[in-house]
């Protein structure tokens, strides 16, 4: 590999090298324009950049067009249930510490139905990254108001606009219990989309991405123009922050500095509502994770748990 | 008539007498407001007599509430002990002897027939005096209509003999009592000293003195003072025993069959299974997960059965509905999964504490779409250990989730049976992750059976992706009807060849006659005695239980033609012809029934009801007699 031999020189090199095509499969059926191909090509590259053995590697998703995710990745794949990524994702880590874990989760999936989850799997704070795939709108379904859809959305439910105001999924996910890691980056900005997600892999504890995304086929008029206005992305500047290399960072127009250890002021950004945010609200790194409780006890033998069962049988035995 | 309440009649007419009447069996209820230790004497009580060797079943006696108001008619909080010369398998009919703490509770298990005339009621005096005139009156009436109604009261200075050792009677009572009881049924006193250091063992010396003089006052007391005293010869058995409650049971069960994770949400009565196994599961290496919501625990499972992990998830009624969506995807996807259900009274939140066989339906066919899955229904404690670990295998051999059913009445009752010999073939294997065997696909349905292997993230080679979506065997959404065709007949001929596995079932009484009644769940024990009584009387009536629900066992068909009547008896509704509006034409019958109905063609009755009470063999005779009228 690269004419060069593993013991030809000390550095240490893997035995197999993976490559993008080990972690992609099959074409995407998304439509043309829809924000999810650049997404999965972000993961795709971060995968790769990292080295992920394909076996090693779950993506897990719920329902919608964003969680047929997973039928496109050369890994493992759960496309489970609409709203119940989480759980599924949550138990699949819990005995499981081996494995690299992708959440692939909708609007509606992550922030309706599946809302419950949300505050939970964000309490468990499990070593994961997650993707949530938000275009304000039900795609599946075929436009159908989300509840991220700004108040006023012209949908099949609401012809006359919506009528009830979005929830705002940073700041939702900002204020559960245990969070430690949330980032907003969009689809259009592959450079970003990828450093952010790296940035989450490397995450010790669950990463909560909102990648704003764009519906070209239900929300032309959504993000449409804010993709090719450079001026709509607001780049959150800090050394803890996203790495950016310094010649795109520079193409930002808008620039702001913010400590994402500051989880107030993260909660002022999550409500700037001139622009897009984009780069890692938040981090802590040093908050309670429940895979580790669950990989506590790992690897008992048969023996020793057949001595376990029978000691407790003779608590019972008259 | 009940044969002790006929013992206690005979000998209460010799007053004063210190000789013991032999008799064969027992039934005791203990009752009183929550939080008395009432329990906590009864289950001494059992234990007690499942180590003199008798034959022993307790069933606890629960209000819905818990803390019901004070001396109310529906608060009566207890147990129940069923002992005796032979195997005791079910709770019997009418008790012969009640202690009761106040009158008031007593009330509520007239209404619930569990006494008839005769039956010794042993009432605690001290509401005779209280200072509340409207308690004394209370007192006094009850005692009156006790008494008008044939029961034999007895007033005992309960709480004034404790006073003479402790200051709070609240706290003691019970092991007094249990003193009493020991006098009455000629326990061994030094096995009921050493249950109380078992019970007291985490607590002080001083407190395990205490209980053990309430308990030497209670039996002097009772040979004092009562003019009856019993004695019941063990039975022989030659294999250890052990005692315990179905839910401890599920829960020694779900170790013995090296699961390592229950994901659950707590909801009654499975809740007790999940306490056990948080207190003792970490010795095994297992881990209990308290999920959000149903939904979750289910979903939670699901996830760690797909990356190879052994898993339960247990719940009751209204969890399973909540579970329904991905039980049908578990079905779909074929994730092997151990689903128990501790049934409970339903629909809806129902009776959260009373027995039902209700959910029979809804674990067959209670998803949408086609979801056929192996059901399993334990009869007795016994089994509610061995089933677990069947249904782990089964769920893995055939690469399926495993409903695996218990009700109210195994949950709480208890029993000794043999103690289980631990045996490693029983443990889950760890997870194979070698490389996933080339050309293999992730659903290679075999032609035959419909069985495939799965693989498990981790496995190099065996990538795909688990989908809820009609898909073929490489895992692929299915855009073609015909692959939704072939891999539903693959997923359904699983269950052909594992039917083709099981044994007929056994025939309890002769292999023909006028009736054959069919039973399944916790009703095991009642139906057979009940059978028992009936033949005796010479009628020709068999039974025989069912432990696979789906598929059934074979060879039902033909068992049935060979009676000229067959009927089952169930706890859960059905409609009675002749009652307003309900003809042969829109009657609808008791869930099993239904099943049967439609397996084998045979014309089945069927006796159901939802009073949310264990069966008794009296009742059951009565069934029998009725159908054969
Ligand atoms: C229990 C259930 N309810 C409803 C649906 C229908 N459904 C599928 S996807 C979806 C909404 C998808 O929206 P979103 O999560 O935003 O994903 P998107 O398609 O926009 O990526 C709905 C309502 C379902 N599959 N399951
Ligand atoms: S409907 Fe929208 S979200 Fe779905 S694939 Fe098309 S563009 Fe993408
Ligand atoms: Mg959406």
């Amino acid at each position: 590999m690269f004419g060069l031999k593993a013991d030809a020189c000390s550095i240490p090199m893997p035995e197999v090298y993976y490559g993008l095509d080990d972690y992609a499969k099959s074409t995407a059926r998304w439509c043309p324009g829809c924000g999810g191909h650049s997404i999965l090509a972000a993961v795709h590259k971060v995968c790769k950049d990292k080295q992920y053995p394909p076996e090693k590697t779950v993506c897990v998703s719920g329902i919608g067009c964003s969680s047929r995710f997973p039928h496109y990745m050369g890994t493992y794949g759960f496309h489970g249930l609409h709203g119940r990524a989480f759980p599924v994702a949550c138990g699949v880590k819990f005995r499981r510490p081996d494995l690299h874990l992708f959440v692939i989760t909708g609007d509606g999936d992550c922030c309706s139905i599946g809302a419950g989850h949300w505050v939970h799997a964000i309490r468990y704070n499990m070593k994961m990254v997650v993707l949530l795939f938000d275009n304000g709108i039900y795609g599946l379904t075929k436009k159908q108001t989300s509840p991220t859809s700004a108040l006023g959305t012209h949908s099949n439910t609401h012809p006359r606009g919506s009528v009830v105001p979005p929830i705002n999924p940073l700041q939702t996910t900002l204020g559960f219990a245990n969070v430690s890691f949330v980032a907003q980056t969009t689809d259009w900005h592959p450079a970003h989309l990828q450093a952010t997600i790296r940035k989450a892999a490397d995450h010790p504890g669950l990463a909560f991405v909102r990648i704003v995304q764009r519906c070209p086929m239900y929300m032309k008029d959504l993000y449409g123009d804010m993709a090719a206005d450079p001026n709509s992305l607001v780049l959150l500047n800090h050394d803890q922050g996203i790495e950016l290399d310094p010649a795109i960072a520079k193409t930002f127009k808008r620039n702001l500095d913010h400590d994402p250890a500051d989880l107030r002021a993260a909660r002022e950004v999550a409500e700037i509502h001139d622009g897009i945010p984009v780069g890692l609200l938040y981090q802590n790194t040093e908050n309670m994770r429940y895979d580790d409780y669950g990989a506590h006890n790992l690897g008992m033998s048969v023996d020793e748990k057949s001595k376990a069962v029978d000691a407790l049988l003779e608590r019972y035995t008259i | 008539m009940d044969k002790h309440a006929l013992d206690v009649l005979n000998t209460t007419n010799g007053k004063g007498t210190s000789q013991r009447k032999k008799i064969d069996q027992a039934i005791v209820e203990i009752v009183s407001d929550s939080g008395e230790g009432a329990q906590k004497c009864g289950q001494s009580l059992g234990q007690i007599s499942a180590k003199m060797g008798n034959g022993v079943w307790t069933v606890e006696i629960i209000p819905a509430e818990i803390q019901p108001p004070a001396r109310s008619r529906e608060g009566a909080s207890g147990i129940r002990v069923r002992f005796g010369a032979k195997k005791i398998t079910n709770m019997g009919d009418h008790a012969g002897l009640v202690v009761a703490l106040n009158e008031q509770v007593l009330y509520g298990r007239l209404r619930q027939n569990a006494y008839k005339q005769g039956t010794i009621l042993l009432i605690e005096n001290k509401w005779a005096s209280d200072e509340n005139p409207e308690i004394r009156r209370q007192y006094a009436e009850a005692l009156t209509e006790f008494k008008a109604e044939g029961f034999d009261v007895r007033e005992i200075p309960m709480e004034t003999e404790c006073l003479k050792l402790v200051m709070d009677a609240r706290k003691g009572k019970n092991m007094w009592v249990l003193g009493m009881l020991c006098y009455i049924y000629d326990r061994d006193v030094e096995i009921a000293e050493k249950q109380i250091h078992q019970t007291f063992r985490k607590k002080s010396q001083k407190v395990i003195d205490v209980n053990i003089d309430l308990l030497h006052a209670g039996y002097h007391y009772a040979k004092e003072n009562l003019d009856f005293c019993y004695e019941i010869p063990p039975m022989k058995v030659s294999d250890e025993q052990v005692v315990m409650n179905g839910n401890e049971a599920l829960s020694l069960g779900i170790m013995a069959a090296g699961i390592e994770l229950c994901s659950m949400y707590p909801i009654t009565p499975a809740t007790s299974a999940s306490h056990h196994l948080a207190e003792h599961f970490e010795k095994v290496g297992g881990v209990v997960h308290q999920a959000e919501d149903e939904i979750a625990a289910i979903g939670f499972a699901v996830g760690a059965a797909y990356a190879g992990k052994t898993t339960v998830t247990i719940t009751s009624g209204p969890g399973i509905a909540l579970k329904t969506e991905f039980i049908g995807l578990a079905v779909m996807a074929e994730v092997p999964l151990v689903i128990i259900d501790v049934q409970r009274g339903g629909p809806s939140t129902g009776l959260p504490t009373k027995v039902e066989q209700s959910d029979l339906t809804a674990a067959i066919m209670g998803q949408t779409g086609d979801v056929p899955k192996i059901v399993l229904a334990a009869a007795t404690i016994e089994e509610c250990f061995h089933f677990v670990i069947l249904a782990r295998k089964l769920a893995e051999a055939f690469r399926t989730p495993v409903f695996l059913l218990s009700d109210a009445n195994l949950a709480t009752g208890v029993q000794p049976f043999k103690r289980p010999k631990v045996n490693p073939d029983w443990f889950a294997l760890p997870i194979d992750l070698s490389p996933w065997k080339e050309g293999i696909r992730a659903f290679d349905w075999s032609p035959e059976t419909g069985i495939s292997k799965r693989p498990i993230p981790g496995q190099k080679g065996g990538m795909y992706t688990l989908t809820g979506l009609a898909h073929d065997e490489n895992s692929k959404v299915a855009y073609e009807p015909e692959i939704n065709q072939r891999s539903s007949e693959a997923r359904s001929r699983k269950f052909a060849a594992f039917q083709k596995t099981l044994k007929p079932p056994t025939i309890h009484g002769d292999p023909e006659g006028d009736l054959l009644v069919v039973g399944w769940g916790s009703t095991l024990g009642a139906i057979d005695e009940g059978i028992e009584m009936a033949r005796e009387e010479g009628l020709k009536v068999s039974s025989i239980h069912l432990r696979f629900l789906f598929p059934f066992e074979p060879g039902l068909a033909d068992i049935f033609k060979r009676f000229k009547k067959v009927m089952t008896i169930e706890i859960n509704y059905s409609d009675t012809v002749g009652d307003p509006m309900i003809t042969e034409e829109n009657r609808r019958y008791s869930q099993l029934a239904w099943q049967l109905r439609a397996r084998t063609l045979v014309d089945i009755d069927c006796a159901g009801n939802v009073y949310g009470q264990p069966l008794g063999p009296g009742q059951v005779l009565e069934i029998i007699k009725k159908q054969l009228a």
